[in-house]
């Protein structure tokens, strides 16, 4: 009988059964997070967003995490999952060592809420501190002309999608809560090197406080956690350098 | 769900009711698994809170010639022993590595290429490392064991 089944030439997607244990917490029963165990049936192909969707669809609607677009680019759903911040919508799970449990986490730094949701409100309150917006005087008749080497000169700057990966990677900004993070340099170099911006020494000045540039300690864990592959580490270094010259 | 034969399904079964990973000894948080610049960054930090007391240690004992020339030498002489020696083995490697990944911040933070190169420079650094105490200890110790 099994026999017969098997020798069916039926195409068959192979799925593996994938382990995550994932850090859950609820404030209004937990004193202290708890790891829960899921086994979920999963394709190579899915992503770690899908077996958290599986498990809270199929298994346990309390679990709690955010994501909106699902497709990498509205900046939702970063999470530690192995031990390093990633994209849930971008961790395939070809890419992970299925022979052992995936530990799925919230990222590190800010207070956490409920399982997988952070408070965000320091993350952008740094963000709104270094002045995200262009600042010029003049009114052009039309758009503002800038060359193509002066818009390369910030491009990679421009990708971030503020998931806050980087920032919630970075061991300084666990244990002080009141430096900038990379995610607010990286959103100021954006503007400093922007050739149609005039505030640069103004964004410059707020990163030259003690808990500015001057706290990166290079560990590289933001370039490395970047969904967007932003050089962050490249960026906050570009920044020190135009402090230190006193111009950009 | 996509159809499975007996055999998946028994296999599938067997390998739910296999225990889950243990749940004692689990951690409060995973450890951020950084890379070689988050392990060289823990290493200057702890090479430079353990040179931070070392140098404590030794302003205390060098402004005990203010004392007495006695007192310093009384001090001083109790350094020479085999444990302190072996500690001046780890005192060294601290302050080497510090020195060398120091070196190699400073580029990183100010040379143009040092962000592309930081990890290069990480296990040159650690190479460097190796070579110098491989030249300091064994004379160093004969020193130390041959008095």
């Amino acid at each position: 009988m099994a026999d017969h089944v098997a020798e069916a030439p039926v195409p068959t997607i192979e799925s593996f059964t994938v382990t995550l244990i994932i850090r859950r917490f609820d404030p209004e029963v937990d004193e202290e997070p708890r790891w829960v165990d899921y086994d979920v049936e999963m394709y190579a192909t899915d992503r770690i967003l899908d077996a958290l969707h599986k498990i809270k669809w199929e298994v346990d609607g309390s679990l709690t995490f955010r994501r909106s677009c699902a497709h990498g680019i509205c900046g939702s759903d970063a999470m530690r999952i192995n031990g390093r911040n990633r994209l849930a919508c971008k961790t395939l799970i070809k890419d992970l060592d299925i022979s052992q449990p995936i530990y799925v986490e919230a990222i590190k730094g800010l207070p956490l809420e409920k399982d997988l949701v952070v408070d965000m409100e320091p993350f952008f309150e740094s963000y709104r501190q270094i002045q995200p917006f262009l600042q010029a005087s003049s009114k052009p008749e039309k758009e503002r002309i800038q060359s193509v080497a002066e818009r390369e000169r910030f491009d990679d700057t421009t990708k971030c999608i503020l998931c806050a990966a980087c920032t919630s990677s970075c061991p300084v900004f666990w244990t002080d809560g009141q430096y900038f993070g990379p995610a607010a340099i990286v959103n100021a170099h954006r503007f400093i090197f922007d050739s149609r911006d005039e505030a640069a020494n103004v964004r410059l000045d707020i990163l030259n406080d003690k808990e500015g540039v001057w706290r990166c300690r290079t560990t590289f864990n933001c370039t490395e956690a970047c969904p967007r592959g932003i050089q962050v580490t490249q960026a906050i270094a570009e920044v020190k350098q135009a402090m230190i010259r006193g111009k950009v | 769900m996509p159809e499975k034969s007996a055999e998946a399904l028994a296999d599938e079964f067997a390998r739910r009711r296999t225990p889950d990973i243990d749940p004692p000894g689990r951690p409060a948080g995973t450890l951020y698994r950084g890379h070689e610049g988050m392990w060289s960054w823990v290493l200057h930090r702890v090479t430079g809170v353990a040179i931070f007391f070392f140098l404590l240690v030794h302003v205390l004992d060098t402004a005990l010639v203010r004392v007495s020339p006695e007192a310093y030498n009384a001090v001083i002489g109790t350094y020479q022993t085999p444990i302190m020696g072996l500690g001046e083995v780890a005192l060294v490697a601290a302050i080497v590595f510090h020195a060398l990944n120091g070196l190699r911040i400073i580029l990183v933070d100010f040379w143009a290429g040092g962000t592309r190169h930081h990890k290069l420079m990480f296990w040159t650094v650690i190479v460097l490392w190796a070579l110098l105490m491989l030249g300091f200890t064994p004379r160093h110790l004969m020193n130390v064991f041959s008095h």
